[in-house]
């Protein structure tokens, strides 16, 4: 048992906004209190009492993160973590490796984390990671956009069994890779670059099986509403990173308004085409459109200056920026599923598409109304690494420094953005719902991201400063399952965290023809595919519906 | 007496990078009678799984596991620079188990591909790759080149469920419809049975690699098509860049006969940045042909927990990475190491004889299901249940596929991950008191 006291207390879903309340915890839960009086006190005077942070999307665990830390060694010639008695050793100031990014998250105060892209076939290393990936409850989108049985499904012509074969297919894929979403990336458009072929609208037939990316988006986004999944469709659009891709973007919108969709790092999706055919904000457009669609959410994807990596599923956007940037550049294409690609990557304040970047990202940020729909990330580490959270968190809380950041940025920067006009700053009640009561919600999470009677006793405490980004560098303490995880700063125990699943309401099972399918052409045994319970030793189930 | 006959289907061969994993297995009264559709090889070893399983000893002597294993954390915990080594065929259950005993030890770690495939992973570091799933291979692939490597005879069904003839979805007639060139510097089983092999005089790896650049950008190259690149005429270069660039899924295969010819990473490196560039026409990859069943997990496993891949020290508390200096062979050759934890390899049979020797000088403690060289000379020696026989775990295929390897019979021993989490579990009682 454990009372906080004295802390001043923001609690968005309970409408405490930073008034002196006890916390009181019994066991692994947030409870009403009293609690007898030997309990243990911890004395927050000073500090700012929150829910544990909640990461939405972010590259952690898995075949391309692991990929990553093997294609850049010279990320841990200045980064690296010596053993203790209660820690493991680690490396890799970019893509960490898996201890040391459970310490650096539970340093930030987070206590839940999401691996935002996990190809089927691969699920198992992401899982094998994130059982080395401590403190943490975690859990895993399952990649979906540019799968053989979605699409063949999706090609049924019949409509009420085109509807129950997909569901079959979705379900079945979210057992057996243990996942907790539907992933979409650039859908169909991974696909049509394995046969050498280019960029996809909507409406592009996609081979083999000739459905565009149109049906697979709308097509997912049903399913995944049929089967009361918590978390809608999580979606990485076509056409990441071009200029003008705001049209499409909003094209996109427009295809899957009506229907719960959230658009991730939205940031590479919202550039408007200057005149010479360069990146300019599309913030205010796309901004606008979301603001009047409740049924949306998104996460930002803030670009942080500095050396990081470019890891996704989109395998064409990943070869275009290794063909314009040179370099380094890995790939994997994943039979009947998906690609991958990894490309290391700077980003730099005098670079005019850096700058409209980083622009861009607090504009969106600054531009949706509602925080409880547009949540802090870099898409880490494609953005940035997630550990650059507390300077992104001062960058929207203060104006004055967040245009000392833009005097420095490339002078032609104002004819792009709108950056400058904007005074809006954050408020501590707004961090702590664009950080973790917004996406707890978001993901259907009930018992994480507030601290009312029931939910589990994961909470941050950070010492108050004027200096935002000191204040969110390191919590004083972190509780999580109740166990005080983080006091004075420091790491004072690990243990594993959940395993984050579903109970969905059916039971994940292929149509005939599409396990005959499988069997023919997959080079894994059908019985070989699913992901075993071994891999998830502690899961929670969160139930459909 | 009724005997009771269990028939397993769909089990993965542990034996070679390809992790078959469609074998059935027979086991009466818990003994394997009878192994259907693997390879000659993986069959054997299935039959033979369960036989010539060595004693617990001590310095040759038999003893308890308890004894054993006290005597294992006396020499690890009192030697000055430990090395912990093996990690290619057992669980990636039991490579985590050793990357932390190595990390608790402040030891040195590192795996077989430091002398195998260990220059294709240099060469990623420095430029990347581009790869595929065997599964696309099957699927997809119209032009495969198998560089340096005989899977005939190393990776038998790799060619009939992989490569050549599978049938796959837009290869319905399999080995008709794909060209096969093999590059090899003598003939062998695979050579013969591909469309056109190019014999290649040995060492000129990263020239070839080199030629074929500037053949598929078109750029001149300053001979004409009589001279001899490798001892092969420049047309006949000309010839098959033609046909990469013609291709619309093309694979090359590479073996230890690219990683360890002269050059060694700088010839992975250049292939790599070939099969780069010639994803500027079209879709092109390729992939280390890795030998032992699950060499390709103790990578990723080093790779996710330390950072890097292999030979990598923790004498500073955190890891260190230095091919060569923390290379087994380099570490041995200087008789730098003074004990060592040696799992899930076979040093007397594959090291080099002269640097293998040192390890005859110093306490050895080695974990493996079955008699071979090494049992007979190492100080401590743990029988341990085989890993895809009488153990389950996680292997990676050669693409980098994980699998879970069942336990189909029962063994009297422990896997290597149980046993390895006890010599932990002891390490850190002895530096904490
Ligand atoms: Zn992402």
């Amino acid at each position: 048992m454990l009372r906080i006291i004295n802390g001043k207390v923001y609690d968005p879903v309970n409408r405490i906004h930073g008034e002196i309340r006890d916390i009181c915890i019994r066991d692994q839960k947030i409870v009403e209190g009293p609690l007898p009086p030997e309990t243990e006190i911890i004395d927050a005077k000073g500090c700012v009492v929150m829910p544990g942070g909640v990461e939405i999307h972010s590259h952690v665990a898995g075949a391309k993160v692991n990929n990553g830390r093997m294609l850049c060694p010279e990320d841990s010639a200045d980064h690296f973590r010596a053993h203790t008695e209660i820690l493991r050793s680690g490396c890799n100031g970019v893509v960490p490796t898996t201890f040391l990014t459970g310490y650096e998250y539970a340093r930030l105060g987070y206590t839940t984390l999401f691996e935002a892209a996990v190809p089927p076939l691969k699920a198992r290393h992401a899982h094998e990671e994130l059982r080395d990936t401590p403190i943490l409850d975690t859990g895993c989108y399952t990649v979906m956009g540019n799968n053989y049985l979605v699409m063949k499904a999706l090609n049924e012509p019949d409509e009420i069994s085109r509807r129950e074969k997909l569901m079959g297919v979705v379900a079945w894929l979210l057992e057996s890779t243990r996942g907790y979403a539907v992933k979409i990336v650039n859908p169909g458009g991974v696909e049509n670059w394995k046969w050498n072929r280019g960029l996809v609208d909507l409406d592009t037939p996609v081979p083999p099986f000739d459905v565009t990316p149109r049906m697979i988006m709308t097509g997912l986004a049903r399913t995944a509403y049929e089967l009361k999944l918590p978390h809608p469709i999580h979606l990485h659009t076509n056409h990441l990173g071009e200029p003008g891709n705001m049209a499409y973007t909003l094209e996109t919108m427009k295809a899957l308004s009506g229907s719960r969709a959230h658009f991730t790092h939205l940031q590479f999706h919202s550039y408007d085409k200057s005149k010479r055919g360069g990146f300019a904000s599309g913030a205010v457009a796309i901004a606008e459109y979301f603001n009047n669609h409740p049924e949306f959410t998104c996460d930002a994807g803030l670009i942080v200056f500095g050396p990081t990596m470019t890891m996704t599923a989109d395998a064409p956007m990943e070869f275009s920026l290794h063909q314009m940037k040179g370099g380094k550049w890995s790939n994997l294409d994943i039979e009947m599923e998906t690609g991958s690609g990894v490309v290391p990557i700077k980003y730099q304040p005098d670079s005019l598409v850096n700058a409209v970047q980083w622009c861009l990202g607090l504009e969106l940020m600054l531009l949706i109304n509602d925080p409880w729909r547009v949540f802090l990330s870099t898409d880490h580490p494609n953005a940035g690494p997630f550990t650059s959270y507390p300077l992104l968190i001062k960058l929207l809380m203060d104006r004055d420094f967040r245009m000392s950041w833009y005097e420095m940025l490339h002078p032609k920067v104002k004819e792009y953005t709108c950056l400058h006009d904007l005074t809006r700053e954050y408020s501590l009640e707004e961090i702590a719902i664009v950080t973790r009561s917004g996406p707890a919600r978001a993901l259907g999470l009930k018992n994480r991201g507030h601290l009312g009677a029931g939910a589990y006793a994961d909470v941050a405490i950070y010492p108050f400063f004027d200096d935002k980004q000191k204040m969110f560098s390191s919590a004083s303490y972190l509780i999580k399952d109740g166990r005080v995880v983080v006091r004075d700063g420091a790491i004072k125990e690990s243990f594993s965290g959940r395993a984050l699943g579903l109970e969905l309401p059916v039971k994940g099972e292929l149509a005939g023809d599409l396990k005959e399918y499988f069997e023919q052409y997959s080079t894994v045994a059908f019985s070989n595919y699913r992901v075993e319970e071994e891999y998830t030793p502690r899961p929670e189930l969160i139930r459909c519906g | 007496m009724d005997q009771e006959l269990k028939v397993h289907s769909d089990v993965i061969c542990t034996f070679c990078g390809c992790l078959c994993d469609d074998i059935e297995v027979e086991v009466v009264d818990n003994r394997i009678s009878k192994v259907k559709k693997a390879c000659m090889i993986g069959r054997n070893k299935l039959m033979h799984a369960q036989s010539n399983n060595p004693d617990i000893t001590i310095a040759g002597k038999p003893t308890s596991l308890d004894a054993a294993i006290n005597e294992a954390v006396n020499i690890l915990t009192n030697a000055r620079f430990p090395l912990v080594y093996g990690l290619s065929s057992t669980t990636t259950e039991a490579q985590r188990e050793m990357v932390e005993i190595a990390e608790i030890l402040n030891a040195t770690i590192d795996n077989p591909s430091s002398y195998c495939h260990g220059p294709g992973l240099m060469a990623r570091q420095q430029v990347g790759l581009s790869s595929c799933t065997l599964g696309e291979v099957k699927n997809r692939a119209d032009l495969v080149i198998f560089w340096g490597c005989n899977p005939l005879e190393s990776h038998v069904r790799h060619l009939t469920r992989y490569s050549v003839s599978a049938k796959g979805m837009f290869h319905p007639e399999g080995r008709k419809s794909r060209k096969i060139v093999s590059i090899d510097i003598r003939p062998t089983p695979t050579t013969k049975s591909s469309d056109w092999f190019i014999q290649v005089t040995p060492g000129n790896t990263f020239e070839i690699a080199t030629l074929l650049r500037a053949l598929v950008a078109n750029n001149p190259i300053g001979k004409g098509d009589d001279a001899l690149i490798a001892g092969v005429a420049v047309s006949k270069w000309r010839e098959l860049a033609e046909m990469i660039r013609g291709c619309k899924y093309g694979v090359i295969f590479f073996g230890l006969g690219v990683t360890q010819c002269r050059g060694r990473d700088i010839n992975v490196e250049q292939l790599a940045v070939l099969v780069s560039e010639i994803n500027n026409h079209t879709r092109f990859y390729a992939m280390a042909m890795r030998g032992h069943g699950n060499v390709a997990g103790g990578n990723q496993v080093m790779t996710w927990q330390t950072g890097f891949p292999l030979a990598v020290n923790f004498s500073r508390g955190y890891p260190r990475y230095n091919p060569g200096e923390f290379s087994v062979i380099g570490l041995l050759a200087r008789k730098e190491v003074d004990a060592a934890l040696i799992v899930a390899t076979d040093p007397g049979a594959h090291l080099p004889a002269d640097t293998g020797d040192h390890l005859k000088n110093i306490p050895v403690i080695y974990l493996e299901p079955h008699n071979n060289p090494t049992t007979e000379w190492a100080t401590v020696v743990i029988p341990v249940a085989q890993a895809g026989v009488a153990a389950s775990g996680t292997y990676y295929r050669m693409d980098n596929v994980p699998l879970r390897v069942k336990k189909i019979v029962d063994s009297d021993h422990l896997s290597d991950e149980e046993v390895l989490k006890r010599i932990k579990e002891r390490i850190t009682h002895a530096q904490n008191y």
